[in-house]
């Protein structure tokens, strides 16, 4: 077993996901299949060979420092269930 | 036991570039909430960041004025929680491979010169603002501020007290504002410090447990916060218990620290590759392109002043406090010729009025010429010092050259012996009562001919002649 059905819990809490015990059962026995998968690339040599980052080899894609438009605050808004005065509402935050 | 403090700090800078770090939405601060947005900093499904060139170049030019090594390539991780104001739920920033590292700065504390070093510089976005509703159960989120530009800046744990860190922070401050690439408002939250603090018995090499404090928004508190910790955590070990690690936040206010509990409990980010940036390569032509922009640092300037010009250290520092008050002083001091004279001028009538109409050194109406002139007349005895200091209120509040002020008031000193004395015979005759009390001792009286005289010729008189021909009157009856 590469993953217990605790580190499961533990990840979905984090992710904030609600999963009932066998859902974690579940998950915890699919994502084991995943991980075998990979110790197996785990076995191939890769003394020597730089880790990749990215699947393409660009960089320094860049824009430059100009102003472009903003959506303005009622189309910013539009999804948000809750809003006053253009801030977007939220469940209390407790400080 | 006497205990040591090990002191480390995390500052966020915010860059002064116009647009956000991956969209063009305008980075101004104080507009209305939520107007300066789009898809890409609101976070939505499908889009795509695209970096800012402005940013690189901007924490660039901070890595290489603190002495770091600037990465050949850097990469863009994101770092995941979740909180109200992170729209995407994790924040793009740098993680394994930082933009810079092994960097340093030096500072001057009461004990002599230190040298703090820098662990890394990275590239990052903010967060959105929060406020809270103190009656309601709602709080709101502004995004204005999300994906506005930021480097991090993480100190080593090298300094061993408040003044320390005060200082090394006031270093970094003054560098990013010198670079102008940070505006180093505190209060706004452009220049943010968060401390790491522990202490160990003195002599120990292990370090003991730290907490994190954060919410210190001017240097002043950075300095009162640590002191405050500090004695906080001596307290905890010299009762034999041990220091929780913990974020505690600092209580102006109260000038207390208080624990954040439970809200930042045992974060664990989950970083990983950000797939939607590509690295960032930095050429050698690159950066020496940047170098080339870095202008004289304070430091620097500072110790240039007084080995160029022979001001005392204290003044170097008012005088380097920006850099547009150090060129100020450069040019009158270059023009006039005279730097120490420049430097008292500078130092004490110009910036007594910038500082009364709080006006920006660029909006001094006595441009460095004008002022450079002034000195020039006073030096070749044109006018007498007590002159010069109306001529000075004339060309501040009109606009207008000293000599042409000189003119027109009729202000030239009045160097003329003969005329001179003149006036001293008639002021001798107007007080016949004060001369008898002279001549029969009362010697103190000498100061009241003198200003009799000055007021005679409206304060134009030479006082040095005047003084000349007093004694030669009074000691001859």
């Amino acid at each position: 077993m590469k993953i217990t059905v605790q580190e499961v819990g533990y990840v979905a809490h984090l992710a904030r996901l609600d999963m009932e015990e066998d859902e974690k059962e579940t998950f915890t026995s699919q994502l084991n299949n995943i991980l075998q998968y990979m110790e197996i690339l785990n076995g191939v040599d890769t003394e020597g060979v730089q880790p990749m980052t990215h699947a393409i080899s660009q960089s320094n894609v860049f824009r430059e420092d100009e102003e472009g438009k903003s959506i303005g605050v009622e189309r910013a808004l539009a999804n948000a269930p809750d809003g006053d005065m253009g801030f977007f509402g939220v469940p209390r935050i407790i400080e | 036991m006497d205990y040591e403090p090990v002191i480390g700090l995390e500052v966020h800078a915010q860059l002064l570039t116009k647009t956000k770090i991956f969209c063009g939405c305008s980075t101004r601060f104080g507009e209305a909430p939520n107007s300066n947005t789009c898809p890409v900093c609101l976070g939505m499904p499908g889009v795509l960041p695209v970096l800012n060139r402005k940013v690189v170049e901007y924490a660039m030019k901070m890595a290489l004025a603190t002495n770091c090594t600037v990465n050949r390539e850097s990469t863009w991780a994101r770092k995941n929680y979740f909180y109200p104001d992170l729209p995407k739920g994790y924040q793009i920033t740098q993680f394994d491979h930082p933009l810079a590292e092994h960097g340093y700065v030096n500072i001057e504390t009461t004990e002599g010169g230190k040298r703090i070093g820098i662990t890394r510089i990275h590239m990052e976005e903010d967060a959105g603002k929060s406020i809270h509703d103190e009656s309601g159960g709602s709080s709101f989120v502004d995004l204005n501020r999300a994906a506005v530009p930021l480097i991090e800046i993480v100190s080593e744990p090298d300094m061993r007290s408040p003044e320390e860190a005060a200082q090394y922070l006031r270093r970094l401050h003054e560098i990013l504002v010198y670079l102008e690439i940070c505006d180093g408002n505190m209060e706004e939250g452009s220049f943010r410090c968060d401390a790491n603090i522990s202490l160990r018995p003195k002599g120990e090499k292990a370090f003991g447990i730290r907490s994190e404090l954060k919410n210190m928004n001017s240097f002043n508190n950075v300095q009162h916060a640590l002191e405050y910790e500090i004695e906080r955590q001596r307290a905890i070990l010299e009762r034999g218990a041990r220091v929780v690690q913990e974020t505690r936040l600092w209580d102006a206010s109260r000038s207390v620290t208080h624990s954040m509990r439970g809200k930042e409990e045992a974060h664990d980010y989950r970083y990983f590759p950000e797939p939607d940036l590509v690295p960032v390569v930095i050429s050698d032509d690159w950066k020496d392109d940047i170098l080339k922009t870095i202008p004289e640092l304070p430091l620097e300037k500072r110790e240039r002043f007084v080995s160029e010009y022979g001001i005392p250290p204290y003044d170097a520092g008012v005088l380097t406090a920006s850099r547009a008050l150090a060129d100020y002083y450069e040019e009158v001091a270059r023009l006039s010729g005279r730097p120490k004279i420049a430097s008292n001028w500078v130092m004490g009538d110009v910036l007594a009025h910038v500082n009364e109409t709080k006006m920006e050194i660029e909006e001094v109406p006595i441009k460095p010429a004008a002022l450079a002139e002034l000195i020039g007349v006073i030096e070749d005895g044109t006018i007498s010092g007590k002159i010069a200091k109306e001529v000075f209120e004339e060309m501040w509040n009109s606009g207008k050259g000293p000599k042409e002020i000189i003119e027109n008031q009729g202000l030239v000193q009045i160097t003329d012996a003969g005329e001179l004395e003149r006036t001293v015979e008639e002021v001798l005759a107007a007080h016949p009562q004060q001369l008898d009390q002279y001549r029969s001792g009362k010697q103190q009286l000498f100061g009241f001919f003198v200003g009799q005289t000055m007021k005679a010729t409206g304060g134009k008189a030479n006082p040095k002649i005047v003084n000349e021909l007093l004694k030669k009157k009074l000691s001859t009856p």
